[in-house]
């Protein structure tokens, strides 16, 4: 009661069915190709047409080539879908941000970027990752196509109330440990269903501590422990944050927006139906080992004894062995957790001086267009490549790897990415996923590293 | 899809593996359609457990093993986990199943399958695994779910445990109604609620 996740949610009920869900009204709605043609024909055997379509924003991701964006996508059936996108955007009058453009990239990146993701707000999106738009303070969750299908006729959906759950983090989070890391030290103590049915609300020193970037990775990752969505309150970093962004409100209605924004946190009475708290002191730069994000361990621990034989089948590996030192074939930086303008600074500051290790692949790719501009207003993409390394174009790319950017089967690759199930990464690629620096760690190394050990 | 719920009795496909998630369900590369076509999906349910790289049956796989078969498919806990796609739900539709037990489901993915009339029913871990033991020693034993009542029986046992679900998903799926229908209905009330923002 009297959480802030209540104060969102109650505030944006149209009508509550008797014994049934919410009728839910929604701020914002993300489209991206995969997930939406269905919910688009659905509405054209209705004869209906988009109830709110100036609250809808299109751009494809999923299936975006990483190289030559100014052609056509040479996968016919990838092409196809990303079309589809285009027209049905065109046809319903929603705004598009279409692939090679200024404005397109991975959508919860762009979203975040172009403050059209604002504190208080509900937003959807068909895609477990729409957690990431919490970090500004919204109630963010994925939903399947026939609730897309739901939103663009109605701007609602009809959704039961989740339960809502404190995970409170107090200290600091030690040298080279990220928010990723803190993300997998949270899914390895809860486990990938262990927040099923909650949403989550991120609270204590270390959590306000990050920055704006770094509260976007954590977020994101709050549907790989099973919650619907998570969020951290709006304060002065968010503010900060969504100042002059394209979307944000200006002049007088930022005014208006930061003192409405000010009252969005949870009461000092708020009850919980679920409370953790964890020490940021015990988080270390962390790595899996298994075939879900909760199977992760220190990066110099070993592998727990009772670790399922299925999963460590398929990675290859044995209970109770050190992943440090194991040979690395791929490393990719990017995805809608790690592909944003702080995670290449990262990964940039630990290559500074080295170079990337013969033998290792390295994909970078950056979340959005907006996020490649600012690495070479940076210079980071010549510092980048005169240590040997490859600057690809935007998109969600080897996450799941639904374009040509595919990890061969039996290979490893450390991923700055959100899953590692099998076949994830492309069938039979073998995935580690870990932050920023310690893909870095392992680019220059070859090899599983510490990344403290380079700091 | 659309279709009146009521009373199911049947053999079922048992799936003893815990935290299957919605990449296994259905892998990406099949998302790339761009229609609900169900009997696609259907056949590459579960695709990399159930072919191999050259795309012939891995003979091991339950759903290649001619002993077992029905329209209930039995999975264990945490069922669904991971990408919100709801091609999983219309690969399980597809296939022919219409009710998937498990002791535990993803919150995104059990919505998907009530969307798509198939029933997720959530029981106890005893109970499923007296129902993989029952289905072990017997794969023509039968269970039956029933949707009015809310239970569901191991016909082999005798046993019964009533499950949860709410009475709007009920209704729905006992009248062949989706959400949507009921939300177009609500457009005036929507608008009001707008105006009073």
């Amino acid at each position: 009661m009297n959480t802030l996740f209540d104060k969102i949610w109650d505030s944006h009920v149209v009508d509550s069915l008797e014994d049934g869900p919410d009728q839910l009204y929604v701020d914002r709605l993300y489209c991206h190709e995969v997930t939406s043609p269905q919910a688009f024909d659905g509405l054209r055997s209705r004869g209906i047409r988009c109830f709110r379509p100036e609250k809808v924003f299109c751009m494809p991701d999923h299936n975006t080539p990483t190289h030559d964006q100014d052609k056509p996508i040479a996968d016919p059936v990838s092409r196809a879908q990303v079309e589809m996108l285009e027209r049905n955007a065109a046809e319903f009058g929603l705004h598009y941000y279409g692939m090679g453009g200024p404005d397109n990239g991975i959508i919860h990146v762009v979203g975040p970027e172009k403050g059209l993701s604002l504190p208080g707000m509900t937003i959807v999106c068909g895609d477990s990752h729409t957690s990431t738009h919490g970090a500004l303070g919204a109630v963010a969750f994925g939903i399947g196509t026939s609730e897309v299908e739901m939103a663009l006729a109605s701007q609602c959906i009809l959704q039961q109330k989740p339960r809502s759950m404190s995970i409170r983090v107090e200290g600091k989070l030690g040298k080279g440990v990220t928010a990723k890391d803190l993300a997998l030290f949270l899914m390895m103590k809860l486990t990938t269903g262990g927040a099923t049915g909650y949403f989550v609300e991120y609270r204590g020193e270390a959590v306000r501590s990050l920055s704006m970037e770094g509260r976007l990775t954590l977020c994101n990752l709050s549907i790989e422990m099973g919650a619907r969505g998570g969020f951290i309150a709006p304060d002065e970093t968010t503010f900060e944050y969504l100042k002059g962004r394209e979307y944000a409100p200006k002049g007088e209605e930022w005014d208006k927006a930061v003192e409405f924004w000010r009252t969005l946190s949870s009461g000092d009475d708020a009850v919980f139906d679920r409370e953790v708290v964890f020490d940021a002191a015990e988080v270390k730069p962390m790595i899996t080992y298994g075939t879900n994000p909760g199977m992760g361990m220190p990066i110099d621990g070993s592998i727990p004894a009772d670790a399922p034989a299925k999963a460590l089948q398929y990675m290859g590996f044995e209970p109770g062995q050190s992943l440090l030192g194991h040979e690395v074939d791929y490393v990719f930086l990017g995805a809608c957790t790690n592909g944003r303008i702080e995670d290449f600074r990262a990964f940039a500051s630990l290559v500074r001086g080295r170079r990337k290790a013969e033998g290792v692949i390295a994909w970078l790719v950056p979340g959005s267009a907006a996020v490649a501009r600012q690495i070479r207003a940076e210079g980071l993409d010549r510092e980048l490549e005169a240590a040997g390394f490859e600057l690809r174009q935007p998109g969600c790319s080897a996450c799941l790897a639904m374009n040509d950017d595919k990890i061969p089967a039996g290979t490893y690759a450390v991923s700055t990415s959100n899953l590692n199930f099998e076949g994830r990464q492309g069938p039979g690629s073998r995935t580690l996923l870990a932050s920023p620096l310690t893909a870095a760690a392992a680019a220059v190394t070859g090899k599983v590293t510490d990344p403290r050990e380079l700091l | 899809m659309k279709q009146k719920f009521d009373i199911i009795e049947s053999t079922c496909v048992p799936l003893p593996v815990e935290n299957v998630d919605t990449d296994q369900i259905i892998p990406a590369r099949f998302l790339k359609a761009t229609t609900r076509d169900e009997a696609f999906f259907g056949e590459n349910l579960f695709r990399d457990w159930r072919y191999d790289a050259s795309g012939q049956p891995k003979p091991d796989f339950v759903l290649n093993r001619p002993e077992y078969g029905g329209c209930i498919l039995v999975a264990g806990k945490n069922f669904g986990s991971g990408s919100s796609r709801e091609h999983a739900a219309w690969a399980i539709a597809g296939y022919g199943f219409k009710v998937v037990i498990s002791s535990f489901f993803a919150d995104i993915h059990k919505n998907n399958e009530l969307n798509n009339f198939v029933l997720p029913v959530t029981v106890s871990e005893d109970f499923l695994a007296e129902i993989f033991a029952t289905v072990k020693a017997d794969p023509s034993a039968k269970l039956r779910v029933d949707l009015p009542a809310q239970t569901v029986t191991n016909l082999t046992t005798g046993r019964s445990e009533s499950f949860e679900i709410s009475a709007y998903k009920k209704y729905c799926l006992e009248n062949a109604l989706d959400d949507i229908d009921y939300l177009l209905s609500r457009r005036s009330r929507i608008e009001e609620y707008e105006r009073s923002r």
